[in-house]
């Protein structure tokens, strides 16, 4: 037999039910007590990586519910390389439209900032601008100047559902404050050290890194914010997003923020 | 790059290094220790990770093994993998890389395991091809290991101890022999251990692994897993021991992926090996004429 016909028949025996239309060299394999051994341990190390970075998401509907929805994931999105790390995605679009998760709404919107921490995690090293270094800047030059996202920046936000502040809790394992403003929020993510870090962006602030991510200059990146919350104070966003280390100097072609916004 | 380096330290007995003992890792001074890690693990643009790694190779030599090149599918390995690895290699001056005689990748889909496959003349030109094309990429010599076997698979034209030694003869590839699958697959597949290793071509190997196993929860003790979530078993040991006293010392790495101990007690379990190769070194029986003859 040819080592490309064996390996179709085998990978696909991985996933598939055992079927009496098998070729009889793949029943006899299936038929032995090790084929399972293949079969549980592709399956798990996919339902695995997942579990590791989607922590929230666990906490929220629980280990058996999770890795039941994470194999039925696994099956319809298997990876595509042993980078198992990064595995996984699309899971916040694949809960969006999970049946058995229609009954939590913002489960979708936690996984994305679940998958915020890991591309932040993953995210290449850069220096992040200070407001001392802001502050050095001459004054007359600060409406053109080009201010990028961190590549590990990361941010989210959800219109219908508290989801920062459900996962920020749960990721920091306290209660849930009570009673709980059940109002759209977002999460901003950094790496300006070793460690993710983490802080609450309302929507200019979403706004505001999202121009700044298309490589608009500091006036015009601004200006989205004001347009997105006219109320918006410009100075308090900018602090916080240095102190954050969430920007750096010159447009930055290497952050690729996948989890912009939730629309419900 | 730190010193270790520079001084090419007699490597022992290592670790598989774990995210859970990177401070312990980075500070622990026992004598030949050297760590491993899968490159997979690491193959990210920056963050903690790599830069832990980093620091740990500054003061310890690391090997990489992979568990994705996929180097028995019948495809060539992935390029752009193959780019990113060697970065890594060079990266982090890795001491030995290591990869599996077995396939986890097909048609653009990653299948997390090491999976068996007929070792026909076919498969070896693929795979000699693959070790080739490896070895070019990284400009440097890799080692293969023996998987794990859990079938009774038919229409193998070799032996895996042959198949083995004729990959070595083409590429000029290296071995890391697992005992731990040795005796699980022996065992599983109702062969003998000491049949296999008597057939392995022991000259060409430059690393050896030893793990834990446990028995399958459904079949029992009929079907071993090699789980890598318990010590190393007694029947190992005296494998290992077998081995070693035949081929002297040759870097011995202790895989544990899960239950993971304490630090200080996966340090024992490797000192337990380091001390074993010390007591082998003087005693090592293998033939001059079983060394590479190319």
């Amino acid at each position: 037999m040819l080592l490309s016909a064996f390996q179709d028949g085998f990978s696909h025996a991985l996933t598939a039910t055992p079927s009496a239309a098998a070729a009889p060299w793949l029943a006899a394999l299936q038929a032995q007590p090790g084929f399972a051994v293949y079969r549980n341990t592709t399956a798990k190390g996919c339902i695995d990586a997942l579990q590791a970075s989607y922590p929230t998401v666990c906490q929220l509907v629980g280990e058996a519910w999770f890795r039941a929805a994470a194999a039925v994931f696994a099956r319809a999105q298997p990876p595509h390389d042993g980078l198992l790390m990064n595995y996984g995605a699309g899971f916040a679009d694949f809960l969006a439209g999970f049946a058995p998760a229609a009954e939590l709404p913002y489960l979708p919107a936690v996984a994305r900032l679940d998958r915020c921490w890991t591309e932040c995690h993953l995210a290449a090293d850069a220096q992040a601008i200070t407001p001392v270094w802001l502050a050095q800047q001459p004054p007359e030059s600060l409406g053109q100047l080009n201010l990028g996202p961190h590549p590990a920046a990361r941010w989210a936000w959800c219109d219908d559902h508290p989801a920062y502040t459900l996962w920020r809790h749960h990721r920091e394992g306290l209660p849930v404050p009570e009673p709980l403003h059940w109002t759209g929020d977002g999460g901003l993510l950094a790496r300006p050290e070793a460690a993710v870090t983490w802080h609450p962006i309302d929507r200019a602030g979403v706004a505001f890194m999202a121009a700044c991510a298309q490589g608009q200059p500091l006036e015009a990146a601004t200006a989205h914010a004001l347009a997105a919350d006219p109320h918006a104070d410009l100075t308090a966003l900018l602090r916080t997003l240095l102190d954050a280390g969430a920007l750096v100097s010159g447009a930055s072609s290497l952050c690729s923020n996948t989890a912009t916004q939730e629309t419900a | 790059m730190g010193t270790a380096t520079s001084q090419q330290p007699a490597l022992t007995a290592g670790l598989g290094l774990k995210p859970q003992h990177y401070a312990d890792a980075l500070h622990c001074r026992a004598p030949g220790l050297w760590w491993e890690v899968h490159p997979e693990n690491y193959l990210a643009d920056g963050g903690p990770r790599m830069a832990w790694l980093q620091a740990i190779r500054a003061q310890h030599p690391v090997a990489l093994h992979g568990v994705s090149l996929s180097l028995a599918a019948d495809a060539p390995v992935d390029a752009s993998h193959l780019a990113r690895l060697a970065a890594l290699v060079q990266r982090i001056e890795a001491v030995r890389v290591s990869e599996h005689l077995a396939w986890s990748a097909w048609r653009g889909q990653y299948l997390p395991d090491l999976l068996p496959f007929p070792r026909t003349t076919a498969a070896l030109h693929r795979i000699a091809d693959n070790i080739a094309r490896t070895q070019d990429a990284l400009r440097q010599t890799i080692a293969i290991e023996n998987s794990t076997h859990y079938l009774h698979l038919e229409g193998h034209d070799w032996t895996e101890p042959e198949f083995l030694a004729e990959l070595v003869r083409r590429t000029g590839c290296a071995l890391l022999l697992d005992v731990n699958n040795v005796h699980v697959s022996a065992h599983n597949l109702g062969t003998r251990p000491e049949a296999y290793l008597d057939a392995f071509p022991l000259h060409a190997v430059t690393e050896i692994h030893l793990a834990g196993h446990h028995a399958d929860p459904v079949h029992g003790d009929a079907l071993l897993i090699d789980s890598h979530d318990a010590p190393v078993a007694p029947a190992v040991w005296a494998l290992y021991e077998q081995v070693i006293a035949r081929t002297g010392r040759i870097p011995t790495l202790i895989e544990r992926d899960d239950q993971l101990p304490g630090f200080d007690e996966l340090l024992a379990e490797r000192d337990q090996a380091h001390h074993m190769l010390a007591a082998a070194q003087a005693a090592s029986t293998l033939p001059v004429e079983d060394a590479p003859c190319c």
